[in-house]
């Protein structure tokens, strides 16, 4: 079977209850250096809140500012019946063999995140969704509502167990971003070789809305298909990032869709792809439907190493009144780009380790500074494997 | 400083430099003139060792080292610099990370280098990117200045600078290169070093004559070094007759 599928009967659906944690302090050692790989702080005093599931069982759930809601997803439907109509609803529960596989009422984890009106959090919210069982198939829904004119910054870890060698996880998010409203959504992927990872992600960004999503995923990943989509109303904004790393083993085929339904709508998608080794499918496609909207798709990619990159811009456009454009490129590292930097007194490793820095390097805006020296930590250590 | 004997080079199958012979001295300042495709950025490039510069014959010899052959790294930890004409853009990596990559171990205050050099607004941008002419040359002047090396290759270093800038430029070509700098006794530049430094030159249009301090002028046609003398002679000579019968005089 090739890496583009995936077999959910060789996966399995229970896994044993994990004990609650009141005190994120109190987390096993292991753990905790697995959860902040991926962007988990256990000094809560810098995250306004807190969401950390462990295969089925949410581990510890907490948060510190007032306006915020963070609940398992399953008790969050019990308490608010007005989320049914959230449930579903960006996308269709038929929709394919990965939607079909949860359940419609979702009971086998997930969160719910509720940011109320006019809410601007000045710390970010944390989430992280970790598999320990080996085999385990994790299956999550998250619901995120940011409300008119709130504002919110979440950074969503996943990760596995180091002893891990095989497991699923399937996820079905659906945010929706108000009136004015701004959600940052900040995900940092370490996965395992032999993990499968289906999320199936839709957001809807009303009138003058705000989404930037940056998707960072350095560590090799059995296969990850992704290709989450963004419906932009009237004078919305996306910018999409995403910083990929094919290492051996490894198969991504990963991209956003984004529709620009409404006048004054603007969408930048932009990826930086490394393949040492593995095989990236780099796609991105801008939809403008509406006249007066603009966007641009950039797709660059390295091969360092013999592997696949595969990079597939797309743009339609409905009306004559749209402005789209892409650039992608393929390619090794240009060799002048080398040699000035050894006429500077860099050797060759040197120059060619700070051009691929260089070219990770995009511009994640409002990363907290603790998390963006991780990222460039996760950058140098990832170079390592790569060269 | 630099010394080249019957250099021979060769771009892909073509032979650019046919026999080249130079002798820069320390402190020296030579120019190098030519017309286009005569090969003068070719003698630089080969003399920083970039690939793509066969060397078939002869020897560079730069500080008493035999550096014919010697990576590109090597010769700049050495004392090369070069000023490139067309550097290319790098992304994600901001000038200022490197003009501290060309400081290497060396401390520099780098915003006071860039003000000196108008260059303090472009510090962040990535290297190279979306630079205009002049902004380039800034940027590469300030690189040099951070690296500090003992012989500068300045490849036009005025081409693509309106008039207004290119007295800046010449000054500070002249600061890095200690020349016809009044200083007062007691002031203590630290980016600045005792030992004098040799430059070789390419220039088309002669302007930078008028900022910075010749001692000799050269010109390479077809492929070879034809006439050596004083710089502002030579160029009042290519001005008036052309670089064929410029050539011709020596012949």
């Amino acid at each position: 079977m090739s890496k583009n599928e995936v077999n959910l009967s060789e996966f399995i659906n229970l896994a044993e209850d994990h004990g609650y944690i009141d005190n994120l302090g109190a987390i096993q050692q292991n753990d905790v250096k697995e959860f902040v790989r991926v962007g988990i702080d256990t000094d809560e005093s810098l995250r306004s809140a807190t969401f950390i599931q462990k295969d089925s069982s949410i581990i510890h759930c907490s948060k510190s500012i007032e306006g915020v809601e963070i609940k398992g997803i399953a008790q969050a439907l019990e308490q608010y019946d007005w989320l049914n109509d959230y449930l579903w609803k960006l996308m269709s529960h038929e929709k394919d063999d990965i939607t079909k596989a949860l359940n419609i009422k979702p009971d086998q984890g997930g969160y719910f995140i509720w940011i109320k009106k006019g809410v601007k959090a000045q710390k970010p919210l944390q989430t992280c969704l970790h598999i320990a069982k080996e085999k385990f198939s994790q299956k999550v829904h998250n619901i995120v509502v940011v409300e008119e004119d709130a504002e919110l910054h979440i950074i969503a870890g996943c990760s596995t167990s180091d002893h891990l060698n095989s497991g699923l996880h399937i996820g079905v998010s659906e945010f929706y971003i108000k009136k004015g409203a701004t959600l940052k959504y900040t995900m940092i992927h370490d996965w395992g070789e032999n993990v499968y990872v289906r999320p199936k992600t839709a957001v809807h960004v009303d009138e003058g809305g705000v989404f930037i999503s940056n998707y960072i995923s350095l560590k090799p990943v059995g296969s990850i298909v992704a290709n989450p989509i963004t419906i932009l109303e009237k004078n919305a904004t996306a910018r999409i990032n995403s910083i990929l790393v094919a290492g051996k083993g490894t198969y991504m085929d990963m991209g956003s869709v984004v529709e620009l339904n409404g006048a004054g709508a603007r969408a930048e998608i932009i990826s930086r792809a490394i393949v040492a080794g593995g095989t990236i499918i780099s796609r991105g496609h801008l939809m403008g439907k509406e006249n007066g909207v603009k966007g641009h798709l950039e797709c660059k990619g390295l091969i360092l190493k013999d592997g696949l990159l595969h990079a597939i811009p797309e743009l339609s456009g409905h009306t004559p009144g749209v402005e789209m454009s892409h650039e992608a490129a393929v390619g090794k590292i240009d060799k002048r780009e080398i040699e000035y930097l050894m006429a500077r007194g860099l050797n060759e490793e040197e120059a060619v380790s700070t051009i691929v820095r260089g070219f990770l390097n995009v511009d994640i805006e409002g990363l907290p500074a603790d998390l963006a020296a991780r990222i460039d930590a996760a950058v140098k250590e990832t170079e390592k494997d790569m060269m | 400083m630099l010394i080249i004997e019957e250099l021979k080079v060769e771009v892909g199958d073509k032979e650019i430099l046919k026999n080249v012979n130079l002798h820069v001295p320390p402190g020296e300042t030579h120019i190098l003139f030519g017309p286009n495709g005569s090969g003068k950025t070719s003698l630089m490039m080969t003399i920083m060792g970039f690939s793509g510069y066969k060397v078939t014959r002869g020897k560079i010899t730069f500080k008493g080292e035999d550096v014919t052959y010697m990576p590109i790294h090597e010769r700049a930890k050495l004392g090369i610099g070069v000023l490139f004409q067309r550097p290319p853009t790098i992304n994600g990596l901001s000038t200022r990370r490197m003009v501290e990559i060309c400081a290497g171990k060396k401390t520099v205050d780098i915003d006071a280098l860039s003000k000196q050099l108008r260059f303090d607004d472009f510090l962040e941008r990535d290297v190279n990117h979306n630079l205009s002419g002049g902004e380039i040359k800034r940027s590469e002047l300030l690189q040099l200045s951070a690296q500090q090396p003992d012989l500068l290759l300045l490849d036009e270093p005025e081409s693509g600078v309106d008039l207004e800038s290119i007295a800046l430029l010449g000054d500070s070509i002249n600061t890095l290169l200690q020349r016809g700098i009044k200083r007062p006794a007691l002031c203590h530049n630290p980016i600045m070093s005792a030992k004098p430094k040799s430059a070789l030159v390419i220039t088309h249009t002669g302007h930078i004559l008028d900022y910075i301090t010749a001692d000799k002028g050269q010109v390479l046609y077809k492929g070879q070094l034809r006439c050596s003398r004083n710089a502002r002679e030579i160029l009042k000579w290519i001005r008036e007759y052309g670089y064929e019968d410029c050539v011709e005089c020596v012949l």
